[in-house]
């Protein structure tokens, strides 16, 4: 079906630019240009004139009480080098990202690829289970942990009545742990559908090829089903760990002060220090060092995939 | 021998998954559990059976005035991003335009930036503006956020079109305004539809560019947020909290149900 519109629109497009000028209103694709212009406007408007300006008064100064100079300066940024907090918290919060992206990939994996090889009729059953809890609010969800991880709370008061500990266990509730194990749960079903999709798509009879060629079902895994599902694992990969690095609610309802990261200091720049160019330039490094990190990685993988071909 | 392996691979994997599913579901049955036990502590053993936490919610007005802003935000954006997501999903599909995957990447670039950052520089803009905080700032935010989902959720709706019924439709003398009413709006409807009930839910439960952009007038979570802080509220915070978790589960489900049907359907003809 997808293949026919595919045909149909190559004829128009080719007939298009051959016989009639871009410019003529009659272009086919000129009219499907002058569709797009509403979206291209609302993203333009509130996504990146608002990051623009973000970036814009990263420069300016703040001169306290809510009162900014909008000569552009190099200050906030340096205040941001001098003092050595900020870059460790960028470094957790970036270190945090990385482990829960690892730990959700790893086990989302063979989830998807039970639903993907294994399930034959119940496929629509299985989605349906995954992508529900994903659409539950995620606030609810990050207070769930905080209330199943506390001193008192429901693993710490489970364990004692059952007399398996006396004393609650400190290390589950206010530590970097507690925010891997959250995040990592709330961004499952980012992981698994994308791995999902990729695994679906794999032509089997390259798998019957392999096992026709005399590959173990192991030695099959890992040069043939791997390799091809990698584009789904390496979408995965930057869906969860761009936004989890900036992640605000889940630091700041069960991170505690060690579990801190740079999006509650942005935040609090925002809220009580009341310094937004000092926000913004907090901002702008955090987004700018995960961009640079994610496409070495993304460029890492690509190489070593070509190179093991 | 490898047929035998196979099974056990399969068993293993089997259990892997229900085991890892049932984990995904763990904290949204923690709420509705302790939402009914009468005690101020969430914690075991559970006390007792009670619904008094409920009781509360109802007498509590500032709880029916965010739940109406919550709802009036959820429906004006899902109307909007719906819209905006059917008249960009159609030249998606039936042009193929140059550029056409970088616009897609940025359609859906908000989906991967955080929240917080897309908080405050709306905050930023409405604030160098001179505009007002509330409900049409919140609606923006959440607007932005809800379209990458409704051009997802429609593409593959819209992909699986015969082009043919459009072109007779218009062959045989139909404007092009009626062909879209009567040919396309019809088959595209199940997936306006999940469209328009995903982005309610992800406008509904939206947190953090409430927590910025809504001033005076908080939404359901944004108030849900200041109940936490008190430990003598917890309770009937649990209680709001599994009511929300409740409703979207009927919601999504409903609207999973209807999108997925029509794909599987059409994988298995």
């Amino acid at each position: 079906m997808s293949g026919k519109i595919r045909v149909e629109t190559d004829i128009e497009t080719v007939s298009g630019s051959g016989n009639r000028s871009w410019f003529s209103p009659s272009h086919p694709n000129r009219s499907g240009y002058l569709q797009l212009l509403p979206a291209l406007i609302l993203v333009s408007v509130a996504l990146l004139a608002p990051l623009v300006l973000l970036i814009v008064t990263s420069f300016w100064t703040n001169l306290g009480g809510g009162e900014v100079a909008s000569e552009l300066t190099l200050v906030n940024y340096e205040t941001l080098l001098e003092r050595p907090g900020y870059a460790r918290i960028i470094l957790r919060s970036i270190g945090i990202a990385a482990c829960v992206t690892f730990i959700t990939v790893l086990l989302a994996y063979p989830l998807a690829y039970f639903v993907a090889f294994d399930v034959q009729k119940r496929k629509l059953i299985w989605l349906l289970l995954i992508t529900l809890p994903f659409w539950t609010s995620y606030l609810l969800r990050v207070f769930a942990w905080k209330v199943i991880l506390g001193w008192n709370g429901v693993i710490n008061s489970g364990l004692t009545t059952i007399g398996i500990i006396n004393e609650p266990l400190s290390f589950l509730l206010y530590k970097p742990f507690s925010v891997v194990v959250t995040l990592s749960h709330a961004w499952a079903t980012f992981a698994i559908l994308p791995i999902y999709l990729s695994l679906e798509k794999i032509d089997h009879s390259l798998l019957d090829a392999a096992a026709d060629l005399g590959d173990g079902s192991v030695q099959r895994f890992f040069r043939v089903t791997l390799p091809l599902s990698m584009p789904g694992v390496i979408a995965a990969t930057v869906i969860i760990f761009i936004p989890t690095v900036g992640d605000y609610i889940t630091p700041a309802l069960v991170g505690g002060p060690d579990g801190l990261m740079v999006a509650n200091l942005i935040q609090a720049q925002f809220g009580k220090a009341n310094n937004w160019p000092l926000g913004a330039a907090l901002s702008v490094t955090s987004i700018a060092t995960v961009a640079i990190i994610t496409l070495l990685f993304v460029s890492a993988i690509r190489q070593f995939m070509a190179r093991i071909r | 021998m490898i047929q035998q392996r196979g099974h056990v691979g399969r068993s293993i994997r089997l259990m892997f998954s229900s085991l890892y599913l049932l984990y995904l579901y763990i904290p949204i049955l923690i709420l509705p559990i302790f939402s009914f036990n009468d005690s101020f502590y969430i914690s075991f053993p559970l006390r007792g059976f009670t619904t008094q936490w409920y009781a509360e919610l109802v007498v509590d007005t500032s709880i029916i005035a965010a739940l109406k802003s919550s709802v009036q935000i959820a429906l004006v954006t899902a109307l909007v991003s719906t819209f905006f997501g059917v008249i960009t999903v159609r030249p998606l599909t039936r042009y193929r335009l140059r550029g056409e995957r970088s616009i897609l990447s940025m359609i859906m670039l908000p989906i991967i930036i955080p929240e917080l950052i897309l908080g405050i520089s709306l905050l930023v803009v409405v604030n160098e503006m001179g505009l007002m905080l509330g409900k049409w700032a919140v609606i923006t935010g959440h607007t932005l956020i809800c379209f990458p989902f409704a051009v997802a959720i429609l593409l593959s709706r819209f992909e699986g079109f015969d082009v043919s019924l459009e072109e007779a439709s218009l062959d045989l003398g139909e404007p092009p305004w009626q062909t879209f009413w009567r040919i396309i709006f019809p088959l595209a409807f199940p997936g306006i539809v999940a469209s328009f009930l995903l982005t309610f839910t992800i406008s509904f439960d939206e947190f953090l560019i409430a927590f910025f952009l809504s001033a005076s007038e908080p939404t359901l979570p944004v108030y849900l947020w200041g109940q936490l802080r008190f430990p003598k509220k917890l309770p009937s915070a649990l209680a709001l909290g599994s009511l929300i978790i409740a409703v979207s589960f009927v919601v999504v489900a409903f609207a999973e149900w209807l999108r997925r049907r029509q794909s599987l359907q059409k994988v298995n003809i």
